[in-house]
Order: structure tokens, then sequence, then C-alpha cells
């Protein structure tokens, strides 16, 4: 039985948030069956030894039994009870974040995971925890509504535009798990995936080290650092090819033709227009779908992308 | 002695014996013919078998979806259809099942036909609006069709902002207003079934002689009237929002998304014992004249389908225990949904200790009793798994919740659809369908959906999110286990569909009460005479009986005149022709 449930639940990598719900997850599970067999076996065993043997069988008249009734409803009752205080107590745990918890911002939008550090280091699609200690991550939607889930730690919780929400856990060891995104969000939902990496305590550190201080560099490689981190490849190919929006590649300087039918030459301005504000002028061909970046990324930060994307031919 | 309306208390009624006639030349089904006869009618029985037709279609066309669906998740990748039209397939597949199968599946297709004479009555209290409720919902369908044509909408069937407001406008506006009207057809018919249980029942037919499936539609009725106009609120709101641009659900709008999750699941979560309430009711009277057996526990299981209706009310807070909603809500909510669950459990044992020392005949209707006990006694003991608190948060949005309310509403819901259909199927349409592929065909829906259901609890479990349309390699065997279980059901239901219509041309015909039931609906000619009776039915007996002779199931008033309002004198009226 034991292994039955090792089967069905991932590997628990965060004991403090995960075991209070393991331990439910199997007590309902285990009287579940129980019942259920108790259930199967007497409508199989009625089903055969009162099996109807001729058209005039006589059946006795029993109309109800009070004390049966109020003893299935009782039982189950409390069982639930203890259930529900169980699931309660498991509950307040995942809410209730530990004071010396490390504290990780997480931005998600269509279809990208953006974590950022106390020193400035940002990541995408990876989050980097130290072992040990336990991580909060602050987390904020920019478009719709999505779900960070962590199966192997057993949190999940919705991500909101305009409002913040949390989780907390504390991974043991070393080692990676898998980070999902568990609200449906639109064609890439299935695609919303990250990773947890978990370091000890002091190579985090120097990872921490090593990727601080944000974005540095020449204007073209602070760019394509930006369009890196903000996950832009989701959607635009580097290499020519069309995925949800058009293509990176020859970008600079194209004769772009428009959904509404007019065309326009990529300059500044309209690659301005088009992070700002990506719904003015929708390029024929391709849905209105990317989240606009008005109040989200600075004036020098768009020149720096545009330097970049000028180099992409 | 006749009696008046006025006069009524201590009279005693003039009863004779009305045996049904095994030959009828003049059926509901003779009476009038011709498409337009069938349009324009007013009668409940036509209405129903109308409603089933559109249900079976809408069925069909979901349920093809639905193997599109199993068929692409083959692969961890693409298969042979794009990411955009997987989440339009999964979005149409839920929401046709819902709006357009499991809604009005039992209420107004077989409850349509089945409540008038159950209750002794030649129709409902008003068949005109019947009619119209068809057809507000053929125009809810238009829609929904408009909504297709229209560049589609792969929003899920719960319509969550504020993607439903962003994305495919068009699409989303020309559905939402379907499911608006939709849900106008659901309420007329509400209303109407609790005006006839009211008004209509036969002389003598007590609310403490009710057949249990009167009851649970009953039940069904007073949630439909009160739920859906909140979900028509709801959809005006989405709509105004995405029409004017005013601000209720979208943030950027200046809306709170989570607000419109309250507001649709006051709805939905309602929604989901208007679809499996009815079904309570079928399961009560397959059972006990399969079991040749009084019920067990008659007011336990007719006042729980009151209580769950009520409880339902309370409890659509447990499908947002991860969405950002208070802690105070989300303590309460999870408690009240313990709460509900016990209702539903008192059902089940009832029904168990029904076939205690009964006469048990496994007909084609009664496997299917057995298959719904099973599978949804697996549905109600997840769901009790999902109410918990934590565990929620790990399983909420993953495959385990999609095993779980297929078990519920295909395993609970279509399976007493099933049997309800089998077991009606001769007074419907005069027909005996083919025992032998009855049997053949519910044991493989029986493999099939459990083939189909059961690994989605274990990938669920390990984390799987459900509306994926790619997916990480480790779940692959679980997802083909599941295609194929998806095969297996898609032939079964094309069985069913072969021997029932194979019965309609040439099947054997039925006597006018095979199974030996006790119910009212019993008492008349197979398929029923176009007022259901030719006579005033008199009930004096409870409609489960059955240690009592037929003959005191088949009486009439002797004399000419309906009746209604009147009491039986259940000491005096044993004077039979």
């Amino acid at each position: 039985m034991g292994r039955l449930f090792d089967f069905m639940l991932p590997d628990n990598k965060s004991p403090l948030t995960a075991d209070s719900t393991d331990g439910l997850f199997h007590f309902i599970t285990e009287v579940s069956l129980v019942l259920l067999v108790g259930i199967t076996i007497a409508m199989i065993y009625f089903a055969f030894k009162y099996k109807r043997k001729s058209e005039d069988d006589k059946t006795p008249l029993i109309t109800h039994n009070n004390t049966l009734e109020i003893t299935w409803s009782v039982i189950p009752l409390l069982i639930t009870l203890v259930v529900f205080g169980w699931g309660y107590s498991g509950w307040l745990n995942l809410k209730a974040v530990p004071n010396d918890a490390y504290e990780i911002q997480a931005t998600a939008y269509k279809w990208n995971w953006n974590f950022n550090y106390e020193n400035g280091a940002q990541t995408l699609n990876e989050l980097h925890v130290p072992a040990g200690r336990p991580v909060k991550v602050v987390m904020q939607s920019r478009d719709v509504l999505h779900s960070f889930f962590i199966p192997d730690y057993r949190v999940k919780h919705d991500v909101v535009p305009g409002r913040y929400t949390y989780v907390w856990f504390q991974a043991e060891e070393a080692g990676e798990s898998q980070i999902f995104c568990a609200e449906y969000c639109g064609t890439s939902h299935s695609d919303m995936l990250a990773k947890v990496i978990v370091h000890e305590p002091d190579e985090f550190e120097e990872w921490l080290d090593l990727n601080g201080g944000g974005i540095q560099g020449s204007p073209v490689e602070q760019g394509e650092q930006l369009v890196n981190l903000q996950g832009c490849q989701a959607c635009h190919s580097l290499d020519g090819s069309a995925k949800i929006g058009p293509t990176f590649k020859g970008l600079w300087g194209r004769e772009q033709q428009l959904a509404d039918g007019s065309t326009i030459i990529v300059d500044e301005n309209y690659i301005r227009e088009s992070i700002l504000n990506p719904g003015s002028k929708v390029v024929e061909g391709y849905q209105n779908v990317m989240a606009p970046y008005e109040g989200r990324i600075d004036d020098d930060e768009i020149t720096n992308i545009i330097e970049y994307l000028k180099t992409i031919d | 002695m006749a009696i008046t309306a006025e006069t009524k208390k201590m009279t005693t009624l003039q009863v004779k014996r009305f045996k049904p006639s095994e030959n009828p030349t003049n059926t509901y089904l003779t009476d009038e013919k011709g498409v337009w006869a069938w349009m324009t009618t007013v009668d409940h029985k036509k209405i129903g078998i109308m409603y089933l037709v559109s249900v079976a279609f809408f069925f069909a066309l979901a349920g093809f979806l639905a193997i599109a669906l199993r068929t692409e998740l083959w692969t961890p990748a693409k298969t042979f259809i794009e990411a955009d039209t997987y989440n339009q397939l999964f979005t149409l597949h839920g929401a046709m099942m819902v709006f357009f199968v499991l809604i009005p599946s039992i209420p107004a297709a077989l409850g349509n036909f089945i409540l008038p004479m159950q209750l002794g009555a030649k129709d409902v209290a008003f068949p005109r609006l019947n009619l119209a409720s068809f057809y507000i919902y053929v125009i809810g369908a238009i829609f929904t069709f408009a909504a297709l044509a229209s560049g589609g909408f792969d929003t899920g069937w719960t319509f969550y902002t504020p993607y439903s407001s962003d994305t495919n406008a068009a699409g989303v506006i020309w559905v939402t207003l379907g499911v608006f009207i939709l849900g106008f057809s659901s309420i007329l018919t509400g209303t109407n079934f609790i005006a006839t249980i009211h008004k209509l029942r036969a002389p003598g037919l007590e609310w403490g002689k009710l057949p249990l499936n009167i009851w649970a539609l009953y039940a069904t009725s007073i949630i439909q009237v009160l739920a859906t106009p909140v979900l028509a609120i709801t959809i005006l709101l989405l709509a105004f929002e995405n029409i004017m641009d005013i601000g209720i659900f979208d943030p950027a709008k200046g809306g709170d998304p989570v607000l419109f999750q309250h507001f649709f699941w006051f709805y939905s979560h309602p929604a989901v014992y208007i679809m499996i309430v009815p079904g309570f009711g079928i399961i009560s009277e397959v059972i006990t004249t399969f079991s040749k057996k009084t019920i067990f526990g008659y007011w336990a299981i007719a006042l729980s389908s009151l209580a769950i209706a009520f409880i339902g009310f309370l409890v659509w807070g447990h499908h947002m225990f991860t969405s950002g909603q208070s802690a105070v809500a989300t303590t309460v909510f999870s408690f009240l949904t313990f709460l509900v669950g016990i209702p539903t459990g008192i059902k089940i044992l009832n029904w168990v200790a029904t076939l205690y020392k009964g006469s048990i005949q496994m007909k084609t209707p009664m496997l299917y009793v057995f298959i719904f006990l099973f599978l949804f006694s697996i549905g109600g003991f997840t769901g009790i798994t999902l109410g918990a608190l934590s565990v929620d948060i790990h399983l909420h949005d993953t495959y385990y919740v999609v095993a779980h309310f297929h078990y519920v509403m295909m395993g609970g819901t279509l399976m007493a659809l099933l049997a309800g259909l089998h077991y009606w199927w001769p007074k419907m349409t005069g027909k005996m369908y083919n025992e032998t592929l009855g049997k053949i065909a519910a044991v493989l829906i029986f493999i099939g959906f459990n083939m189909t259901f059961l690994p989605q609890f274990v990938m669920g479990a390990q984390g799987m999110p459900r509306r994926y349309y790619n997916y990480i390699d480790q779940f692959t065997p679980f997802h083909q286990t599941s295609t194929i279980g998806s095969y297996i059901l898609g032939v079964a239901f094309l069985i069913i569909l072969y021997y029932l219509l194979k019965s309609l041309f040439g099947g054997e015909k039925a006597p006018s009460n095979p199974w030996n039931s006790r119910g009212l609906e019993w008492q008349s000619t197979s398929p029923p005479d176009f007022h259901n009776f030719d006579h005033t039915p008199v009930v004096i007996n409870g409609p489960y009986d059955y240690h009592k002779p037929m003959e005191e199931f088949q009486l009439g008033l002797a004399v000419s005149h309906n009746g209604h309002d009147a009491h039986a004198d259940v000491e005096t009226k044993e004077e039979k022709a």
C-alpha cells in the first residue's frame, strides 16, 4: 500500500510544506479505499445472493432504519471533520511564512517566469534558491492569471494581475524541481515551465555574486541581456522562423505589412511603440496577444533593445 | 359517490382498475405526425424527445472532440493539431458537455417525458412555456455556432477573466451570450416543473408518495430557478466589460479578476448539482424496480436531495482555494464542502441497503446503476480529497481534478442517464432494445471509462497540470493509457447508438410494463397515449410498494372529471371494478 502512494505523489523535496499534505492525502485515500471496497463487495454480494429466482419473488418490506441512518451519517461526518481540521492546519502552515525566509520576486507573463533577487540578479525561467533555508516567492502578473506550481514542494498559488501573492517552501537538498503554470493562460500555457535550482548555501552565495549587479556592458550587450531576461524569444525567433510573433531576424529596416492593410518601415519609433503598446500596429497574420510594456521598461532599456535588434540579420 | 373540488376532506373517490392495453391503437407518436406537428407540439413527451435528440447530437459532437483531444495527447509534443486548435477544442468540449448536454440531459430530456407521467398529469403546468424553453435552447446553440464562425474561443468553459476579456473578444461575446440565453431555457424548465409538481399531482398523490425521481427533479428545479440568474448577471457584466470597456473584472480597466470567479462559481457550483441530482432520481427508480423492493430510507433520500440543493449554494469558494480569496472565506468554504458530502454519502448507503433481501435482476439499466454506484463513489471520495485545504493546494488545476469531475459527471450523471434511457426506452418508443448488446456496451463503458480516467488521478497527483497541450515526458504512459481508454468508450457509445436505432426500426414490441415496475408512468400504454392516460389515475400506495399487488397500482377515477384537488381517502377507496 505504501508503495502505491509513493508512486502517486512526486518526491517530497520540501518536507516543511509537503509532509502534512502527504499525510492527509494518504489518510483520505486509504479510508476511501476501505469504504469503496466495502460498498463494492456489499453490492456484488447482494447481487448474487439475492438474484431474482422468479417473477413472483416476494421481498420483505424494509422501509428504513433510523439507527443505521444515524450511524452512517455521524461516522462519515466525524471522519470528514478530522479531514477538515487536518487540511486546515496544513494550509495555515502553507500561509505562515517563517520570519527568516529568503525573499525572491517573481513576475509571470505570457509565457515566462522572471525572477529578481536582492542584489539585482535576474533570471528567466530558472529559480535559484539556497538549500535548507525557507524561501518566499512574492509574485505578480503582467497580463492574465497564471499559477505558480511546484509539485515536489506541494505548493501552488495563482498569480493575479493587480495584486501580490506568495508561496513559501524550504528545499532541503541541492537539486532541481519542476515549476508549472497551472492556470490556463493561452497558446503556450503548457510551455510556461521553469526549474527550481537548489544550491548548497555557499554555492548559492557564489552564484548570486556572479550574477549580481544586473544588466551590464555595451548597449548591444545590454539589449541582448534584456531580450533574454524578458523571454522575448518565447514568441519572437532569432532564426527567421515564425512563432507566435514575427521573427527578430532581419526586422530592422524591413517593410512590414500590418493587419489593417497599411505598410510600415521598421524603425526606432515603430519598435518603441510595439514594445510599449503592441496592439497599436499588429503585423499581418499575427494575433494581438503581447502584454503592453508601458510603465514596465524605461527609455534607456528600449534604446538598448533597439540597438541589439539592429544586429540580428 | 362523485365528489367536487370543494369537499376536500373525508370524501370517497370512486375508483376502478384500468389495466393498460398491450396493443394501443392511438399513441402520442401516431397522434400528431409530420415535422411541423413535432416542431409546434406542446406535448411534453415530444418536447422531451426533441431535447433528447439535441442532447445526443451535442454529446456526439463534444465526445468526438474529446477523442480528438485524447489523440493529440498521445505524444508529449504536437501529434496532429496546433496548440491554438487544441485550446479551442477543449474549451468547446467542456462548454458543450456542461451547457448543452449535462444540464439539460436528465431534467429537460428524460424529466420532460417522465415527470408529468409520474405525477399522473396530462402534461406539465405550462406546455407552451415548455416548448418555448426548447426553442430558447436552440437559439443558445445557434449563438454558440456563431461564436465558432467568428473565430472561436479558447478561454476554457470557465471564461476566467482577464483572459476572456483580453482575447478573442468576438468569439467570447457570442458564446457567453449563447450561455446567457441557454440559462433562460433552464430557468423556464425549472419553473414549469415546480408548478407542475405542486399543482398537477394525481388524486391521492401526496408529497410522501412522490417518486424519488420527482423529489430529485424538484430539488434540481429550485437550484435552476435560484442560481441561473446569477450566471446571467455575470455574463452580462462580462459582455459590458468587453463591449463598453467598463472595468469590472479586468485589472487593466480597474476591475477584479477574482470577483469574476466568485460570480461564476456561485452559479457553476450549484450547476454541478443541477447535473447530478436528477441522476440520483433515476437511480432510485431503477434500483427499486430491479430489486422488486421498497426503497430503503425514502425520506433520507428525498430530503438529502433538498439538503444538497441548499448547502450546494454555499460551497462555491472551494473552486478558489489557490485564487487569492480571503483566508476566512477559504476556511468556511472548505468546512461547508464536507457538509455537502454527507447527504451524498447517505444516498449511496441507502441505495446499497435497498438491494438487501431484494429480488435482483441484472438488466442493462440495473447494470448501469451498479456502474454508477462504483464510479460515483470514487468521484465522491476524491471530492473529499479535493475539499481538504492543504491537499487541494497541491491538486488544484491538475489532472486529479479532471479525473474527479469526470467520475462525478460522466461516471455519475451520464451513467444515470444511460440507466434511465434504457429503463424508459420501452415506454418512450414502444420498442425493446437488444439486451445482450446493451450489457456488452455497458461493460465496455465501464472498462473504457476506468482506463481513461484512473491514470488521470495518478498523473494529476504527480503534478500534471490540466489544459496542457504539451507535457513533460514522464507522463507519457498515463496519457497513452488514457487515450486507449477513450477509444474503447467511443466504440461502446457507437454500439449503443447502433442497437437503439435498430430497435426503433424493427425492434421487438415493448409491453406496457416490461420490468413489472410499480411506478405510475408504467401504468400507461407503451408508448403512452397523447394525454398519457385515458383516465385520471388515482394513487393509494407508495411508489415502491412492491409488497402490494399490481392491481392496486392500476387505479383511476371511475367517473369522468379530473379529480385534482381531491384527496383520496386511503381507507375507503379499495372498491375496484
